[in-house]
């Protein structure tokens, strides 16, 4: 069937800000789905809240809604836009949950507007746990004995007088498993059981047997409506049943399963997605016990999905792509394979290559939060390597995900003993695969590793390979032999050199081979490459046989999303890059993470999927032999590259090394601003614990401390004493001696303003300047900015200008820099420069109409702001308001503090746009999550003495709007000194009632704390947060934040008052 | 050191590829010591590693694995496809020397050498691909021995032809394989067959006799067969001459009649239809083909080198009833004579995908229809 006919125009929803367990895979779908959608001549309307991603750029779609992503505002677009289609399975479980509400409340059906590729029907039996399971029993699939039940009691009666324990809790309707986890006893149950219950959505829990210890296999299937279906690619977790698979080390294809097991699972995939009627991409997970061909079925997810953006970068196949052209009624055998050209996508991937995922976890940045995993995903994203053998993939996930690794030894696990080894094996948390590594090279046989871990003995045989081989490279001559079973292996000759104390007698190149999904039985075009060690050179040959004379760029990506380096830099990395093939050069791109759009293989000329580390970045280098690299776009993970590319002679185009480190060496950095005469916090560097405290109480508390060249103020914290000063340094020497020192500055809790420019070392471009709602103290990523300023004078936005002029000149800024300044006391102060992209490019591009990226990207090649029509310094703001609102995962992250600081701690990020600030500021707080409107009829506060003053006028303002104010004794004193009525409530540590029972009654909207120290999770305040976090209660740590959200509720906004705002039309 | 000893299979000893262009690939050991001579094809499948081992269609045939890890879950009894190893080599690029599968018996390494057969191991396949992909399937050889007359081990393997394919692989005798709850009796003709055709029949209420590739038509007559199934089977089919002959006789009766593969290409030949051989043959488990009477496309197991010219299939034979849908190439064919018809892939799998096991019940359907004639 060709493209049907009655579809004209459709509504694409997106799935939001990122949070873990929904991150930048939705914008590589959306991206894919809007062209797609948009090559078959269709209209697409897009609604998505997130301004960071690159499908909610202006010329992804007819019409682009950065709006919240709720109910009543969709209902709104559509009675807007009179789309007659909706496309829901596109934007993850967000997008998929609105969708199925709209269409069950009746009001597609009454705008005539049709849901395709999926129906409510199909949905909920794959969502609600009784209905999914009746439809697989229905079909003879197995599945795992469970029960649905919603109260506790029932869920008890069952596990005691059923199942037995362990059993597994998973809540209804919920993303990334939300509120479940496993349950050793009783005791287990009747906790995470309770908090299961109220995080679903319907009050619905599924109690089930625990399989865990049974090997995890993933299936991506596509079906079509006539039916036909094919599987594009198994995967295999090698953490087994238990932990969540975005959580797992996942290896592709499946490789531990004789073919009569790969085929009994692929069957039932099959079977269900047939029985679903799924029309596009549907992801199975099975439980497969090792000892027999017993399995189940665990879960169905009827969407793309992570687990399809990893089968799509793993196989070449696109699967967001293929799911659209079959939504729109393209059968499997009518859609070519864009890869071969030859072959159509009903056919499916063989790979001639193993590939490993490998999870990024934020517990560098929540020290404090548990480590553990289970059923709850953690990781706020994942990296990708691909390799000729499992070991070299291994090592190269290893080398990507950032923890400073060349090989599996982790420095920190070298402290404990043989027995303390052993004993954490038992440990279900991000470093068992570390542990497991450490286990085998203390001597600790396979039996007893496999017996603790369950990790199928394939893997630990593969691990074990890799402390062979170490042993074997520090004894005996280095032969070539030996040195090439290393590099097959995946050692880099930095690792091989250092272990064997010998030179390389012959050194490899590396040799790139093309992900072509055929296994190279047709010939394929697909400028898709990773590295492994043969004659043979595909890229070298595709390079000749390509030709096309033009330059080379290769652009560096910025690896796997974290807190502090999310999808922004993607979006400056893909705008980059099609900036350069614009201006007619070739643009490559050299990234590791499957989840973005930078590496969908159709947006460069030629994708590399390497590690960004020196050693690996060499072999691209060799073989593309480019004419410049641009680093600037790619976050710190590129930036780090600087100096090892300028060592190789690589021409960096951008702001040089030199002047990179003039603006992050404290000292060359001091004498900078002093030239400039621009004011700065008083600041002070260190190395070790008494130099800190001694410099830190020559300045006076209170003071910021931070590692010289981050970014996300990672590791960065205000300490109030000694005692922090002490705390943090232990943290931070934790893996070692400092190679940079710690910076030390006088904190300055003033009004926080950001900019960024675009610098052609002549004349700078500001395209707009940022004011944040929260004072400094706040790091920028956490605080809600508004664009244009709105209590700033002319006089301090005319200094602002000035010192960006100045600085750009001065550090010779070629492109993008990045400056975050405090007002003080009326004194403009410069507290960082960051000569590179940030995460504010994306959504001031947006709002300002400023193509901030192409900008810099020509300017890069030669360009000049006047060769391109613009004018020096500030561009004139337009006509709308555009507030971003940070989103945070706290509620996955068990025992993390939710009390903001320097240390950024959202992952994601909301838009609203209007025209005039409250509204603006009403549609980004609604985006973020924030329920505006009363539900229950108390707000808590309990606030640090040095917030009191501006916490009595936030309360004021809460009472004033109908709120009973509840506080603590000193809060609560003080209220009432100063005149406000306030109720006394005990506080957790205190007897009951107190601020632990009352979060159980419904009454509280919303929790104003602070306290002077938080982090660690033993203190009340911090278990204060976190209970009325698991309460799904607002909580505020910020006077700022809460009086921003208590004017909006004042101001009475509703959505009928605000405009739904195309961003085509600004 | 003491770990040298679990490295050692990546210090095996060494062994040679050399192809019939001169070509001349370095790698290790696997398996028996010594020199094979075949047809070097490759398959794609990324599983079923010992199903491929143990197919007769190879007969002949040195086999590239394009997946790099094979030996994964070891080799155990029950998948085997046959009686034995029938391919002449086995490439491939890295073995497991520790599989781990709850019915693994012993290691690749372990079976390639009890069958007596040449492998080799840490070659770039994917290299090796691509060249059978531009120049089409190409004779070769593995050596244990590093030839001192290259010339000469040119010559053979340029020499080197499948001869006799089908005759060497079938039984020389009749064998019956009962089902649980009999309902049909099936010839099941052995041109090289593989046992899940059996058991898919079994399966089915089908009592088997599985008889020689030579059996005639008075052969089989005294079975009362309700059905006839022709078997999968190496080499060029044009070469069966005698067989041809038999199965025109046998199409002369009105019993039903599926084919698979080597049978299908037979069954072409008898009736009037032409094979040819294609540039690199279809191997592998994810071949997509198109039903056309169902207009539905599924994916397939396959195995041939040679396939049947479409448009050698004309009206006063049949139709062409399926296709490939990457290069077109027939993969089935309903034929004029009732209740006939014959399929290029493999419906029973084993390697592979189970998608296309409704053959089978078209077959018992075409039995019970002519039964109740």
């Amino acid at each position: 069937m060709p493209l049907r006919k009655d579809i004209h125009k459709v509504l694409v929803i997106g799935s939001g800000p990122i949070v873990i367990g929904q991150a930048a895979e939705f914008d590589y779908a959306g991206n894919q789905v809007c062209r797609t959608l948009r090559e078959e001549g269709l209209e697409v309307v897009l609604v998505n809240s997130n301004p960071a991603t690159i499908m909610t750029d202006k010329t992804m779609a007819d019409k682009v809604y950065i709006e919240p992503l709720i109910v009543p505002v969709l209902k709104k677009i559509i009675k807007k836009e009179k789309p007659d289609s909706i496309l829901p399975t596109m934007g993850g479980q967000t997008g998929l949950t609105l969708a199925m509400q709209l269409a069950k409340e009746g009001f597609l059906d009454e705008q005539n507007v049709k849901l395709l590729g999926a129906d409510p029907v199909t949905i909920d039996k794959a969502e609600d746990r009784q209905l999914f399971k009746d439809m697989l029993e229905g079909i003879g699939e197995p599945v795992i004995p469970s029960k649905v039940v919603t109260d506790i009691d029932s869920a008890l009666d069952f596990a005691d007088n059923v199942i037995g324990y362990p059993v597994i809790v998973r809540p209804a309707f919920t993303l990334g498993g939300t509120g479940g986890g496993i349950c050793e006893t009783r005791e287990e149950l009747k906790v995470i059981g309770s908090a299961g219950l109220r995080q679903s959505p319907i009050t619905q829990i599924l109690v089930e047997r625990c399989v865990s210890g049974w090997k995890e296999i993933e299936f991506e299937v596509m079906r079509d409506a006539k039916n036909n279906c094919i599987t594009v690619c198994s995967m295999e977790n090698i953490d087994p049943v238990g932990v969540h698979t975005g959580d797992s080390i996942v290896v592709a294809p499946a490789v531990t399963l004789a073919d009569k097991e790969y085929q009994m699972l692929r069957t039932s995939a099959i079977k269900i997605i047939q029985e679903l009627g799924v029309e596009g991409g549907c992801n199975c997970q099975f439980a497969l016990n090792p000892d027999s061909f017993e399995y189940a079925v665990i879960e169905v997810n009827p969407r793309v999905s992570r687990s399809s953006a990893l089968a799509s970068k793993a196989t070449g196949y696109p699967i967001a792509k293929v799911a659209s052209r079959i939504a729109i009624g393209y059968s499997l055998d009518e859609i070519k394979n864009s890869v071969t050209g030859k072959t159509f996508a009903c056919f499916e991937p063989a790979l001639d290559y193993v590939v490993v995922k490998f999870p990024k976890w934020p517990f560098d940045k929540f020290v404090y939060a548990k480590r553990t995993l289970g059923t709850q995903m953690k990781a706020t994203g994942e990296v990708m390597a691909i390799g000729s053998f499992f070991e070299q993939a291994l090592m190269k996930a290893v080398r990507s995900i950032e923890l400073g690794l060349e090989t599996m030894n982790l420095p920190k696990l070298k402290k404990l003993t043989d027995e303390e080894v052993q004993q954490k094996l038992y440990d279900t948390d991000d470093e068992r695969i570390f542990v497991v590594y450490e286990a085998f090279k203390r001597g600790i046989d396979l039996e007893t590793i496999f017996d603790i871990t369950k990790i199928d003995r394939w893997f630990l045989s593969k691990i074990n390979n890799l402390v062979y081989m170490e042993m074997f490279l520090a004894d005996g001559d280095l032969t070539e032999e030996k040195y090439k079973d290393a590099k097959d292996l995946g050692f880099l000759d930095s690792t091989i050199r250092e272990l064997s104390g010998q030179e390389p007698p012959k050194r490899l190149p590396a040799a790139f081979k093309m992900v072509d999904t055929c296994a190279a039985e047709f010939a394929a075009e697909t400028p898709y490459f990773y590295a492994t060690y043969d004659d043979e050179n595909e890229a070298e040959e595709f390079i000749e046989e390509h030709s096309t004379g033009k330059k080379k760029v290769i652009v560096f990506g910025s690896g796997p999303i974290r807190i502090g380096q999310g999808i922004e830099f993607d979006y400056c990395s893909v705008h980059c890059i099609k900036a350069l093939k614009e201006a007619g050069y070739e643009a490559i791109i050299v990234n590791n993470n499957p989840e973005t759009v930078s590496t969908d293989f159709d947006i460069s000329d030629r994708l590399y999927f390497e590690p960004l580390t020196p050693e690996d970045v060499d072999g691209v280098l060799e073989t593309e032999k480019p004419w410049g690299a641009i680093v600037q776009f790619g976050g710190q993970t590129a930036i780090k590259l600087t100096k090892h590319l300028t060592d190789k002679g690589i021409n960096i185009l951008g702001t040089s090394a030199d002047d990179i480190d003039a603006a992050e060496d404290r000292e060359r950095f001091n004498e900078l601003l002093d030239k400039c005469g621009i004011p700065q916090p008083e600041g002070k560097t260190a190395f070790t614990a008494d130099v800190a405290v001694k410099e830190a109480e020559e300045l006076g508390y209170p003071v910021l401390l931070r590692p010289s060249y981050v970014l996300g103020g990672q590791n960065m914290i205000i300490a109030y004493s000694k005692a922090d000063v002490v705390e943090y340094m232990g943290i931070i020497t934790r893996n070692g001696e400092l190679e940079n020192p710690v910076l030390i500055d006088k904190y300055l809790m003033g009004q926080e303003i950001e900019v960024d420019a675009v610098c052609d070392g002549t004349d700078f471009l500001i395209p707009g300047v940022m004011e944040h709602i929260e004072r400094a103290g706040v790091h920028s990523g956490d605080s809600i900015s508004v664009y244009p300023p709105y209590a700033l004078s002319q006089s301090v936005i005319d200094k602002i200008v000035e010192y960006t002029g100045m600085l750009a000149k001065e550090l010779h800024v070629l492109g993008l820099v990045n400056i975050q300044y405090v007002l003080y006391e009326n004194t403009l102060y410069v507290i960082e420069v960051n000569p590179r992209s940030s995460r504010t490019v994306p959504y001031i591009s947006k709002v300002t109409n400023v193509p901030i990226v192409d900008l810099a990207t020509k300017i890069l090649l030669g360009d000049t702001l006047k060769g391109m029509g613009y004018a020096t310094g500030l561009v004139p703001s337009g006509d709308y308001i555009a507030v971003k609102v940070p989103v945070f995962s706290f509620p996955k992250l068990t025992d993390a503090d939710s009390q903001l600081g320097p240390e950024m701690k959202s992952t994601g990020e909301v838009l609203g746009i209007d025209k005039d600030l409250e509204s603006a500021l009403y549609k980004g707080l609604l985006g973020a999550g924030y329920e505006l409107h009363k539900v229950g009829d108390v707000v808590l506060f309990t606030v640090k003495d040095a917030d009191k003053p501006d916490a009595l006028t936030v309360a004021k303002k809460f009472e004033k709007f109908g709120y009973k104010i509840y506080a603590t004794t000193g809060t609560c004193d003080y209220f009432k000194k100063h005149g406000l009525d306030a109720h006394h409530i005990n506080k957790i540590n205190e007897p009951e009632p107190n601020t632990d029972t009352i979060f159980d009654t419904g009454e509280v909207d919303f929790v104003i704390s602070t306290s002077k120290i938080g982090r660690d999770p033993a203190m009340a305040s911090v278990q204060m947060r976190r209970k009325a976090i698991e309460r799904s209660i607002i909580t505020l740590t910020s006077m700022d934040t809460a009086n921003a959200l208590a004017n909006c509720l004042l101001s009475g906004k509703t959505l009928d008052s605000v405009n739904m705002v195309d961003i085509n039309t600004i | 050191m003491t770990s040298s000893s679990k490295m050692a299979y990546r210090e095996g000893k060494r062994a040679w590829l050399i192809l019939a262009d001169g070509t001349v690939y370095s790698g290790f050991s696997l398996g028996a010591m010594g020199t094979t001579i075949g047809e070097v094809v490759f398959t794609t499948g990324m599983t079923g590693y010992q199903e491929t081992l143990t197919d007769p269609s190879y007969y002949g045939q040195i086999v590239t694995q394009t997946f790099p890890l094979i030996g994964n879950y070891g080799v155990n009894t029950i998948d085997p496809e046959s009686s034995r190893i029938w391919l002449r080599g086995y490439i491939i690029r890295e073995w497991c020397y520790e599989p781990s599968n709850f019915r693994s018996k012993s290691t690749l390494g372990e079976y390639l050498s009890q069958n007596d057969i040449v492998g080799i191991y840490d070659i770039d396949t994917r290299a090796l691909t691509k060249k059978i992909r531009e120049y089409g399937v190409m004779n070769g050889a593995i050596t244990t021995h590093y030839p001192e007359d290259m010339d000469e081990l040119l010559e053979k393997i340029r020499n080197f032809e499948i001869t006799d394919a089908v005759k060497s692989v079938s039984w020389d005798s009749p064998h019956y394989f009962p089902a649980d709850d009999p309902k049909y009796d099936v010839v099941l003709f052995d041109y090289g067959l593989k046992r899940n055709i059996a058991r898919s029949l079994n399966k089915r209420g089908c009592n088997v006799t599985v008889v020689p590739y030579d059996y005639t038509l008075k052969d089989i007559d005294k079975l009362h067969p309700d059905g006839i199934m022709l078997s999968n089977g190496p080499g060029d089919p044009a070469e069966n001459t005698q067989v041809i002959e038999n199965l025109k006789e046998i199409l002369k009766t009105d019993i039903p009649v599926f084919g698979i593969c080597l049978g299908h290409q037979l069954m072409a030949l008898a009736t009037g239809g032409k094979t040819a051989k294609l540039k690199y043959g279809h191997r592998g488990a994810n071949q997509p083909v198109v039903d056309v009477a169902l207009d539905r496309v599924f994916v397939t197991t396959q195995n041939h080198g040679y396939y049947v010219v479409n448009d050698s299939i004309t009206p006063d034979i049949g139709k062409v009833s399926h296709y490939n849908a990457n290069d077109g190439s027939c993969e089935g064919v309903e034929y004029k004579r009732p209740y006939t018809f014959t399929v290029q892939f493999h419906p029973e799998a084993a390697a592979g995908p189970q998608d296309t096991q409704y053959l089978f019940d078209r077959f018992i359907n075409n039995m019970e229809e002519h039964k109740n004639k």
